[in-house]
């Protein structure tokens, strides 16, 4: 049996019934990650002792019957901005180029607990401040479906690490996007949970306020249970919220009949690219063809939604990292003189250009004399902002629009004009700013060969909604991924398919030559 | 509309965020700055007289607990992630003359 075809739900099946183990399971991903990670670069740190040493410890728990919840015994990559006892934990920064925690993330224990084998920990945009990996301290991570393209970000390397098959599934963080809009641009599904379901304990904060940890995973029923096994009330995040129903896998119904699906018209203006415009609306078509309602209506205020995030993200990631002053851990300078040149001089030298950028932004909107103008209002707008989904959430169930107005850019293309990367996160940001839940899942493949992603916005606590629908979307569209594409191009039988032809065989011939 | 930088604000930012930049990093922080902030005061454009600034979307309430230790002394892992250490404290440079 392959089993790197299989979902992360259905490897650890076939370990119940005795088909595979964790440990040929760890074995095949780290075996993967040798052959292509040196490449692709989605981990940071690969912990491959440590990961045979949890799959024989899981191993004998599934037999005796201990674990058999449906994640028991599978890998799983984390991204690096959560804390994990005794591995390296860098944020892809130089900062934290040897920080060891001395403790787990909350999210990252409940999986231990649902029998998971972490493999290591996976590249990101530094501190999550990005939106293609390519701020990273530890190089750039590249998309799979072409190595000449960024995978998104924040959350890159955790997106690709599950595209290219170097793991089961991922842990990603979503601030502004992170989760989103990578899954997007690798032809996954991510989901951001409602603010407040996954404890943000020993996640490494950028806005605090905005910030979620949520799944990468195959297919919606991977996301399901992960955001399941890692939903929690825990007392050491004082923004967890006490939820009652976390049976999410209890969701994956092909049902839609009365749905009430809203689709923004002000998400399909302009510079939304043409193709992501028909595939989406097309998932939206065959959504209605399964019983949903569905309807077009104006959001308002979408263009408001960037400028209000990087002023309180800014703000919130300027108080976040003054931790990070060379005394405690991370990163200290050299050379000297007194204290605070130290902490300048550790901190200039520690942190990337980017995140410079948003501390400095972030240190001046807070400053007496500003804080009004552009902090507080922004806080104001933010209010409007949430009041123009809760009227939203009044008429429909789901939200539905693109998840990025393009697919993955070429790398090196993003970083020379910092707002025109910004507004790349339009579809995606205002999501944070009203604490929402909202599911990434592909919907198409454009002219060159790159995944095309739907986005699934529901109001807060409505992630079941939000799952039935992808669910039910997911089964209409058929499967979906890397190896299903290369397997489409080898009998090209529809529409452009031969485009398709083209793109995949390129795609190998780049395999091919690197591998030499 | 445009917003100048000068040099005293960068130098200002400078001390609060404690980032020492480079005279060529100064010029560049000014034009981006500046910049972030133009397109910022779109949010002038609406009118939030009488909104409550939002912090969280749900209405949290500081969280209070017993005052009781629950993690063990871990304080020679936490002190070996110290870039100097001495005597089981964290060594940091010289803060006065005496």
């Amino acid at each position: 049996m392959d089993i790197t075809k299989l979902t992360a739900t259905e490897l650890s099946a076939a370990m119940k019934e005795g088909k595979t183990t964790a440990l040929e399971a760890a074995e095949v991903m780290l075996a993967r990650i040798e052959q292509q990670d040196e490449i692709l670069n989605c981990y940071v740190t690969v912990d491959g002792e440590g990961a045979l040493r949890q799959a024989k410890e899981v191993q004998e728990k599934i037999e005796a019957g201990e674990l058999t919840g449906p994640l028991a015994g599978v890998p799983v990559a984390v991204k690096d901005n959560m804390c994990t006892e005794g591995l390296l934990t860098t944020c892809s920064s130089k900062i934290l180029g040897n920080f060891v925690p001395t403790y787990t993330a909350e999210a990252v224990r409940q999986l231990k607990k649902a029998g998971a084998v972490i493999l290591g920990k996976t590249n990101m945009d530094e501190f999550a401040m990005g939106s293609t990996t390519e701020t990273s301290a530890y190089g750039v991570t590249r998309n799979p479906w072409n190595r000449e393209h960024v995978p998104g970000g924040s959350s890159g390397g955790s997106a690709a690490a599950v595209a290219a098959g170097e793991c089961f599934y991922a842990l990603g963080s979503d601030t502004g996007g992170s989760i989103r809009q990578p899954a997007s641009y690798c032809g996954v599904v991510g989901m951001k949970p409602t603010y407040g379901t996954v404890s943000r304990y020993g996640l490494i904060a950028y806005g605090s306020s905005l910030d979620q940890i949520g799944p990468l995973g195959k297919d919606v029923t991977d996301c399901a249970a992960v955001l399941q096994a890692i939903s929690s009330h825990d007392t050491k995040d004082s923004t967890s919220v006490e939820r009652q129903d976390l049976d999410f896998m209890s969701a994956l119904k092909e049902d839609v009949q009365g749905m009430r699906i809203g689709i923004p018209n002000d998400y399909f203006g302009d510079g939304l690219d043409e193709e992501v415009k028909e595939a989406v609306l097309k998932a939206a078509k065959e959504l209605e063809e399964k019983g949903a309602i569905v309807e077009h209506f104006d959001l308002s205020l979408v263009e408001y939604a960037i400028p209000t995030y990087y002023t309180i993200a800014a703000a919130e990631a300027s108080s976040n990292l003054e931790r990070f002053d060379g005394i405690k851990y991370g990163y200290r300078t050299e050379d000297y003189a007194g204290l605070h040149n130290m902490y300048k001089k550790s901190r200039s030298e520690g942190f990337g250009e980017e995140v410079k950028r948003r501390i400095m932004l972030g240190s001046f909107v807070l400053s007496s004399g500003y804080y009004d103008a552009y902090y507080l209002k922004a806080l104001r707008v933010k209010a409007l902002i949430k009041k123009a989904f809760d009227d939203a959430f009044e008429k429909y169930d789901v939200i539905l629009g693109p998840v990025a107005p393009t697919t993955a850019p070429r790398l090196g293309a993003s970083l020379s004009d910092p707002i025109k990367m910004y507004l790349g996160d339009i579809y995606t940001i205002a999501v944070n700013l009203a604490g929402l839940p909202a599911i990434s899942l592909p919907c198409g493949i454009d002219k060159n060969g790159l995944p095309i992603g739907l986005q699934l916005i529901g109001d807060c606590f409505q992630e079941k909604k939000l799952i039935q629908t992808a669910y039910t979307y997911e089964k209409v569209r058929g499967s979906f991924g890397l190896e299903e594409q290369g397997q489409r191009t080898e009998r090209p039988m529809q529409g452009n398919a031969g485009v398709e032809k083209v793109m995949g065989s390129s795609c190998m011939e780049q395999e091919g030559q690197r591998h030499e | 509309m445009a917003n100048i930088i000068s040099d005293e604000t960068i130098e200002y930012v400078g001390i609060l965020a404690k980032l020492e930049l480079s005279d060529e990093e100064k010029e560049q922080a000014k034009s981006d700055m500046g910049r972030m902030l133009d397109y910022i005061d779109k949010l002038g454009e609406l009118d939030t007289t009488g909104v409550e600034p939002m912090s969280h979307v749900f209405p949290v309430q500081n969280v209070f607990r017993e005052d009781v230790v629950t993690n063990g002394d871990t304080r020679e892992e936490l002190l070996s992630n110290a870039p100097e250490q001495k005597d089981g404290m964290f060594m940091v440079p010289k803060t006065f003359d005496s």
